[in-house]
C-alpha cells in the first residue's frame, strides 16, 4: 500500500526538488567563466592590432609572437568528475599568428609548478583535461608553439573538477526508462493479481513439441545450443527459459537431451533448469548432468565441438536459441546436413538471415523473449511482455505524431515558420 | 632454431587447416583430431586468460594495491566466486544460485538502460522525419517511417495479427526480410574475405606458390 502524501512529506519532496534544481543551476555557472574568457579574447585582439602595426613598420621581436589569451578553465558539466575544460583565444592579428603549430597545456595545483598534461592542434581553442583530481583547484597555462619559439599565456583562475548528480543530456532516456518501468510494474502487478493477459501464438513454438516427438520416435537425442554468450546476456536468459520447456517435454518422453555450453555459469544454470524439469515430470533419476557440459569459451572451438556432436550423435531435433555470432551459419548448416529439424532464434539481427535460410523455424529477435513468456506463463515475464508492448505502442504513436505534425508544418509553410514545425522540432530535439 | 620452430609451426597450422576443412567432405579422423585439439587447447587458453587477465590483475592485484572501499568491495566478487564452487558439494549446491541470481540481475538491470539509451531513443530520434515535398529525401523519410512502424507492429504480441494490425505486420515482415537479404549478402562478402585470408596462408606461407 502506498501511504497518502502528507503536507510534511510534500514539503520534504519540494525541498529535495528545490535542492536538485539548485544543483542543476549551479552547474550553469561555468557559462559565466566562458563569457569572461570571450571578453579577454576581444582585449587580446586589440593588442594584436597594435602588434600588426609594429609588423608593418618592420619593427617586431620575440614579444610579438602569437600568444594564447583569455585562458579560462571550467568543470566539464554533466560528467562523473575528473575533467576540466580549458578554453582560450589567440591574438589572431598578431605577427606570425598563422605560424602556430600547436598548443601545449600545462597544469599546476597549489604549491606545484606547471607540468604538461596534453597537447592541442593549432586549430583547437579548447582542451579537456581528463586527469584532474576532484576537489583540487587547478590553474592552467597554454603554451603557443611556432617555428620561431613558444609563448606562455597568463595563468587562468583556478577551477575544481567535480562530479554531477545528473547528466542533463540524458533526461529523455531517464523519462523513457521511468515510463517503461512504470508500464512493466503495472502489468506485472496485474499479472500477479490473476489478470488475463493475452499473448498471441508465436510461429515456430508449436514445432517444439513436434520436434521432440519426432526425436522420441526416431530414438535419437535432442540438442539444445544456448548460444555463446554469458548468462547476463538477455538472449541467453530467454534461451534458458525455452530450455526449461524443451527439457520438460524431453523428460516426459524419456528422450536424451544434450546441452553443450560455452560459458561455465550458463552450464551451471542450464544444469539447474534441466534438473528441475526432470524433477517436475517425476523422473529426477533420469537426469544426467554430464549431458549438460562445458566445451570451451572460444567461439570457434565451441563451434567445432558442437559440429562434432551433431555429426556423431545425430540429434533429430536441434535448437539454436540464444546469442550467436559468426558461428550461426556453420552450426545451422551442419544441423541441416544431418537432416535434423532445426528451430533457431536469436536477437542478433546480423545472424538471423542465416537461421532463416538454413533452419526450419526461426524466432526473430524479440520473438524469443515473447516465446519464453508464452511458454513459462510466469506473471513477471508476462507482465514484462505486456509492458514492452505498451512501450512499443507509445513509440509508434510518437513517430506517427511527429510524422504528421512535421509533414503538415512543412507543407503549410515550407519556410519552417509554422507552429507545427516548431512542435516537430521540439519533439525531435527532446529525443536528441 | 627459431626458423626451424617456425617451419614446424607453419606446417602444423597448415595440417590443422586442412583437417578442419576436411569437414566439408564428411566427418573423419583428421577432423576429429583437429576438433578435439581445438576444443581442448582453447578451453585451456581461456582458463589461463581468465586467471592472468581477470582474476590476478583485477581481483588479487587490485586487493593488494587498492585502499579503502575500492579494496574491500573486491571481497564481494571474490565471495560470489567462491560460492560458485559450492556446486561440488551436493548439500551446499543450492548456494551457487546466489551468484547466478546476482549475475542475471545485474545483466538485466544494465541491459534496460543500455538498450534504451543505445538503441531505443536513437532509433526514435532517427525516425522522426517529415515529408517536406516531392523529393527523394521525402521518399526516404516515408519508407523509413513506414518500415519502422510496421516492423514494430510485427513484434506486438498483445493482439492477434488480424485486420489492420495483421496488414501492418505483413508489411513489417516484408521490410524485415529485405533487410535480412541485404545483411546476408553483406556478411557473405565478409566471410569470403576470411576464406581468402586462409587460402592466402596456404598458398603463400605454406606452399610458397604466391
Amino acid at each position: 500500500m502506498v501511504a497518502p502524501m502528507t503536507d510534511r512529506t510534500a514539503r520534504r519532496f519540494g525541498l529535495v526538488v528545490a535542492i536538485a534544481l539548485g544543483v542543476l543551476i549551479v552547474t550553469d555557472g561555468d557559462a559565466f567563466a566562458q563569457a569572461d574568457a570571450g571578453a579577454d579574447v576581444d582585449a587580446g585582439v586589440d593588442a594584436g592590432l597594435h602588434a600588426r602595426a609594429l609588423a608593418d613598420s618592420g619593427r617586431f621581436g620575440e614579444s610579438d609572437l602569437p600568444v594564447a589569451c583569455g585562458v579560462a578553465v571550467s568543470d566539464v558539466p554533466d560528467d562523473a568528475g575528473g575533467q576540466l575544460r580549458v578554453t582560450w583565444g589567440v591574438l589572431a592579428e598578431r605577427v606570425k599568428s598563422d605560424a602556430i603549430t600547436g598548443y601545449e597545456i600545462l597544469r599546476y595545483g597549489p604549491g606545484e609548478s606547471p607540468e604538461p598534461v596534453g597537447d592541442a592542434l593549432a586549430t583547437d581553442s579548447e582542451y579537456t583535461d581528463t586527469t584532474a583530481e576532484d576537489g583540487v583547484p587547478y590553474q592552467y597555462v597554454v603554451r603557443t608553439r611556432t617555428p620561431f619559439g613558444s609563448t606562455d599565456s597568463e595563468p587562468c583562475e583556478p577551477a575544481i573538477a567535480r562530479a554531477q548528480w545528473f547528466a542533463r543530456g540524458r533526461l529523455s532516456t531517464l523519462i523513457v526508462v521511468l515510463l517503461f518501468c512504470a508500464a512493466l510494474a503495472y502489468f506485472i502487478r496485474k499479472a500477479k493479481g490473476g489478470g488475463d493477459l493475452f499473448v498471441r501464438k508465436i510461429p515456430g513454438l508449436e514445432a517444439v513439441d513436434d520436434a521432440v516427438g519426432r526425436a522420441t520416435e526416431m530414438g535419437r537425442p535432442v540438442l539444445f545450443v544456448p548460444g555463446i554468450e554469458t548468462v547476463s546476456e538477455v538472449g541467453t536468459l530467454a534461451a534458458l527459459t525455452i530450455l526449461g520447456h524443451v527439457a520438460k517435454r524431453v523428460a516426459r518422453h524419456g528422450t536424451p537431451l544434450d546441452v553443450p555450453c560455452a560459458d561455465p555459469i550458463v552450464m551451471t544454470t542450464a544444469q539447474e533448469i534441466v534438473k528441475q524439469a526432470y524433477a517436475e515430470v517425476g523422473r529426477p533419476e533420469e537426469y544426467d548432468p554430464m549431458r549438460v557440459a562445458y566445451l570451451t569459451y572460444d567461439q570457434f572451438g565451441y563451434t567445432a565441438g558442437v559440429d562434432g556432436m551433431m555429426l556423431r550423435d545425430r540429434p533429430e531435433a536441434v535448437f539454436l536459441i540464444g546469442t550467436f555470432y559468426a558461428e550461426s551459419l556453420i552450426l545451422a548448416e551442419t544441423g541441416h546436413s544431418i537432416g535434423a529439424i532445426q528451430i533457431a532464434g536469436t536477437k542478433e539481427t546480423s545472424q538471423l538471415p542465416f537461421f532463416v535460410a538454413a533452419c526450419d523455424y526461426t524466432l526473430i529477435g524479440e520473438e524469443i523473449f515473447a516465446a519464453s513468456s508464452y511458454l513459462s506463463r510466469e506473471p513477471v515475464m508476462l507482465g514484462s511482455l505486456k509492458g514492452q508492448d505498451l512501450a512499443k505502442l507509445g513509440i509508434v504513436c510518437v513517430i506517427l505524431f511527429a510524422f504528421v505534425v512535421g509533414t503538415a508544418g512543412a507543407l503549410i509553410r515550407p519556410d519552417g515558420t509554422s507552429v507545427l514545425t516548431r512542435i516537430f522540432e521540439f519533439v525531435s530535439a527532446w529525443f536528441n | 632454431m627459431g626458423s626451424f620452430g617456425m617451419i614446424i609451426g607453419t606446417w602444423l597450422a597448415g595440417f590443422l587447416t586442412f583437417a578442419i576443412l576436411s569437414f566439408l567432405y564428411k566427418d573423419n579422423p583428421f577432423y576429429k583430431l583437429a576438433e578435439h585439439l581445438y576444443v581442448g587447447v582453447s578451453a585451456g587458453y581461456w582458463l589461463i586468460y581468465v586467471a592472468f587477465f581477470d582474476v590476478e590483475p583485477m581481483l588479487v592485484r587490485g586487493f593488494l594495491d587498492e585502499t579503502g572501499i575500492e579494496k574491500w568491495i573486491l571481497l564481494v566478487p571474490a565471495a560470489l566466486g567462491v560460492i560458485m564452487l559450492s556446486r561440488w558439494f551436493p548439500k551446499t549446491a543450492w548456494l551457487s544460485r546466489w551468484p547466478i541470481a546476482f549475475t542475471v540481475g545485474v545483466g538485466a538491470g544494465l541491459g534496460i538502460t543500455a538498450n534504451i539509451q543505445g538503441y531505443v531513443v536513437p532509433q526514435i530520434q532517427a525516425t522522426l522525419l517529415p515529408i517536406t515535398g516531392l523529393n527523394m529525401d521525402s521518399l526516404d523519410s516515408l519508407i523509413l517511417v513506414v518500415g519502422v512502424v510496421t516492423t514494430i507492429l510485427y513484434f506486438y504480441f498483445s493482439k492477434p495479427h488480424k485486420g489492420i494490425l495483421g496488414g501492418a505486420a505483413k508489411v513489417g515482415i516484408v521490410f524485415i526480410m529485405i533487410s535480412f537479404g541485404a545483411s546476408f549478402g553483406y556478411t557473405l562478402m565478409a566471410r569470403l574475405s576470411l576464406l581468402i585470408g586462409r587460402l592466402y596462408f596456404i598458398l603463400s606461407d605454406l606452399l610458397h606458390i604466391i
